[in-house]
């Protein structure tokens, strides 16, 4: 199976003053298309900045980042907010839901940068709303919705552009347990479907989901459990 | 597709705008103030200048008016009962202008003198403006009955009149008009015409005819009135002689009518020991008018200006306060995949469309207020397409400009910043 993600030797370093913080200090790892990780790890462990770097929102300092074998790592802000659009899906812990819209133009938003017509964009968020539960939550905005639900509407819109990777930040950090392994389980079946899922925890269970499992300390990988 | 995603742009902006309708509402109130003082006030200066200009051509453009004036030593000196004053135009400065000038084409004597006029037992007082044909040549009114004079009549001393519609109106009330016989003075003359008058004053000159007026050939006059007048005044009689009170010249060309002005000034000089004349140029009243309107335009402008751009200060404020309130909404869109570029024309575009919602309003509150100023005061104001078109213009470009700072300072929000910003 080919790697859909190729670290090679990444470094970011953080000028504080006159300190330098190495967040990530050479880290070389291949990811498989079709996998589900889990990053692990203790805060400051170097966890967000690895996902920054994954989600191409951040460029490393040294190193080289292959995206489908394409380098990713030297890109400017257009071209990466590019690769964003059509590469990758995020979900965050946070939900991060833009609160003036509704379900349906939430899950829509990726396509309207795609510059998918109006009437495509809503068949697509009617088709993505129906797979994660919410068809009748379609005009409710995110404040008339659980935390679940919330969660759900990331899923979809996470996959409206139809992402290589799904990038998913402590996706269930906000959540009951219920209705966290409600999310697991979409997650898991996501992955089932084939798409690739990058998740950071520090939930172990949380990360029992998962097939492979990356530690991570002082910005080193610590060791690599692959299932 | 691009079109239709700004259009969509255009919506979304409407309903981010509509989130917070009162303040949308009360960022705009500074661009709908500022536009609609601009819209009312071009309209108000328009329909003042218009109403100017109007007055200035009803003098003729090519025309310039010589007028009598007593002096001011004359006015002391016939303090002292018996003294008659003698001053103003004569006969020969009429023909010597006539004459000299090859570039007058017509040209038109006028003696004033006012006169008890009756009719059975109508009394009007009317002006008598004794005068030759050429006079309704160069003051055309509309004639609404009969005929004025021809050459025969001036060269004779026919006892005809030409009545104006009030004057006829007053006189004759509903009696036969042309033809009809009205005494004026002592005498008795024949009306042969009436015309519609104008009143009114045109910067400081005079419109050559008033309402009472009654013209009647200029030998007749003399014959019949004579050139000296006694008037009672609080001190006792005192007796003028002034032979023509008005001299009105048309110039063949506009571009020779100031230095005709100019030649018959110094003629005048040359022959009059004293000034008792005076040389008006309607068309130096013209260009004053649209000079004064340049003026007025030019501070107008610069006081809405002002309006506007406070109130395009007002929209950046606000602007600069809702990108900092949705830092977190930009870093969303950014995650997701908007680039910078779209982030700016979503920002720029939603202050553009606040700008022109508030020039759409002010325009609209720019043409009510004059209408309604027309409407209790009679003044006259004039909405033309380009104080509607400009205000527009102008709004959309408060927009952009004042849009634009917030919109670059969205587009430099760092997404993993603004995502962890709560």
């Amino acid at each position: 199976m080919m790697d859909i993600v190729k670290f090679d030797n990444i470094r970011k370093i953080y000028e504080m003053g006159a300190e330098q913080v190495k967040a990530l200090n050479g880290i070389s790892l291949s990811i498989q298309k079709g996998s589900f990780w889990a990053i692990m790890g203790p805060s400051g462990s170097g966890k967000s900045t690895m996902m920054n770097i994954l989600g191409c929102l951040d460029r490393p300092t040294s190193g080289r980042y292959f995206l489908e074998d394409k380098d990713v790592s030297t890109l400017n802000d257009d071209a990466l907010s590019e690769i964003r659009l059509k590469y990758i899906g995020f979900i965050f812990q946070s939900f991060n839901l833009i609160p003036q819209l509704t379900v349906q133009k939430n899950i829509e938003l990726p396509l309207y940068y795609l510059g998918w017509d109006a009437i495509k964009s809503s068949r697509r968020a009617e088709e993505l709303a129906h797979k994660v539960g919410l068809e009748d939550r379609r005009a409710h905005r995110p404040s008339e919705l659980s935390g679940g639900q919330m969660q759900r509407v990331a899923v979809g819109r996470a996959l409206a552009a139809d992402p290589h990777i799904i990038l998913a930040d402590e996706p269930t950090g906000n959540l009951d347990s219920t209705t966290g392994n409600q999310i697991m389980e979409l997650l898991a079946e996501l992955n089932n479907e084939g798409t690739t899922i990058i998740m950071v925890t520090h939930e172990s269970y949380i990360a029992s989901f998962t097939q492979n499992r990356l530690h991570m300390k002082d910005g080193k990988i610590e060791n690599i459990e692959e299932g | 597709m691009h079109q239709s995603r700004f259009i969509r742009n255009i919506w979304l902006g409407i309903e981010n705008l509509l989130l917070h309708k009162l303040r949308s509402f009360l960022t705009m109130l500074g661009v709908v103030f500022g536009v609609g003082s601009v819209v009312a006030m071009l309209a108000v200066g328009e329909g003042a200048s218009k109403d100017a200009l109007r007055q200035i051509q009803k003098l003729g453009s090519n025309n310039i008016i010589v007028n009598s004036v007593k002096s001011v030593e004359e006015e002391s000196s016939t303090t002292e009962h018996s003294r008659m004053s003698i001053y103003g135009l004569t006969y020969l400065d009429y023909e010597r202008i006539s004459e000299s000038f090859p570039n007058v084409q017509q040209i038109a004597p006028a003696k004033l003198i006012r006169k008890e006029s009756r009719l059975g037992s109508n009394v009007l007082e009317l002006r008598i403006v004794g005068t030759t044909d050429e006079w309704f040549e160069l003051v055309p009114r509309q004639i609404l009955a009969g005929r004025v004079f021809n050459a025969e009549d001036v060269r004779g001393t026919s006892a005809v009149a030409v009545l104006t519609e009030y004057g006829a109106r007053k006189l004759l009330a509903t009696k036969n008009t042309i033809g009809q016989t009205v005494r004026i003075g002592g005498d008795t003359f024949e009306v042969i015409g009436i015309i519609k008058s104008e009143t009114g004053q045109a910067g400081n000159i005079q419109i050559p005819d008033q309402q009472i007026d009654a013209y009647i050939p200029l030998v007749t006059v003399r014959k019949y009135f004579g050139d000296v007048f006694s008037k009672r005044t609080s001190g006792g009689r005192t007796r003028e002689l002034v032979e023509l009170h008005q001299i009105i010249a048309q110039v063949d060309k506009t571009d020779n009518v100031e230095a005709t002005a100019a030649g018959i000034e110094r003629m005048l000089q040359n022959f009059h020991k004293k000034k008792d004349y005076e040389v008006s140029v309607p068309l130096a009243l013209l260009k004053q008018a649209e000079a004064t309107k340049r003026r007025f335009n030019i501070v107008l402008g610069s006081i809405a200006s002002i309006s506007l751009l406070v109130g395009g200060i007002g929209i950046m404020n606000i602007m600069l306060a809702s990108v900092t309130e949705r830092t977190r909404e930009i870093g969303i869109r950014r995650a997701i995949g908007a680039k910078r570029k779209q982030i700016i024309i979503q920002f720029l575009i939603e202050t553009v469309v606040l700008s022109t919602l508030g020039g759409i309003v002010g325009l609209v509150m720019g043409i009510v207020i004059p209408t309604i100023i027309t409407y209790f005061t009679k003044m006259p104001t004039v909405i033309t397409l380009q104080s509607i078109l400009l205000p527009l213009f102008i709004s959309v470009g408060i927009g952009i400009i004042f849009g634009l700072y917030p919109a670059i300072n969205a587009a430099k929000v760092d997404p993993i910043i603004a995502l962890r910003h709560e």
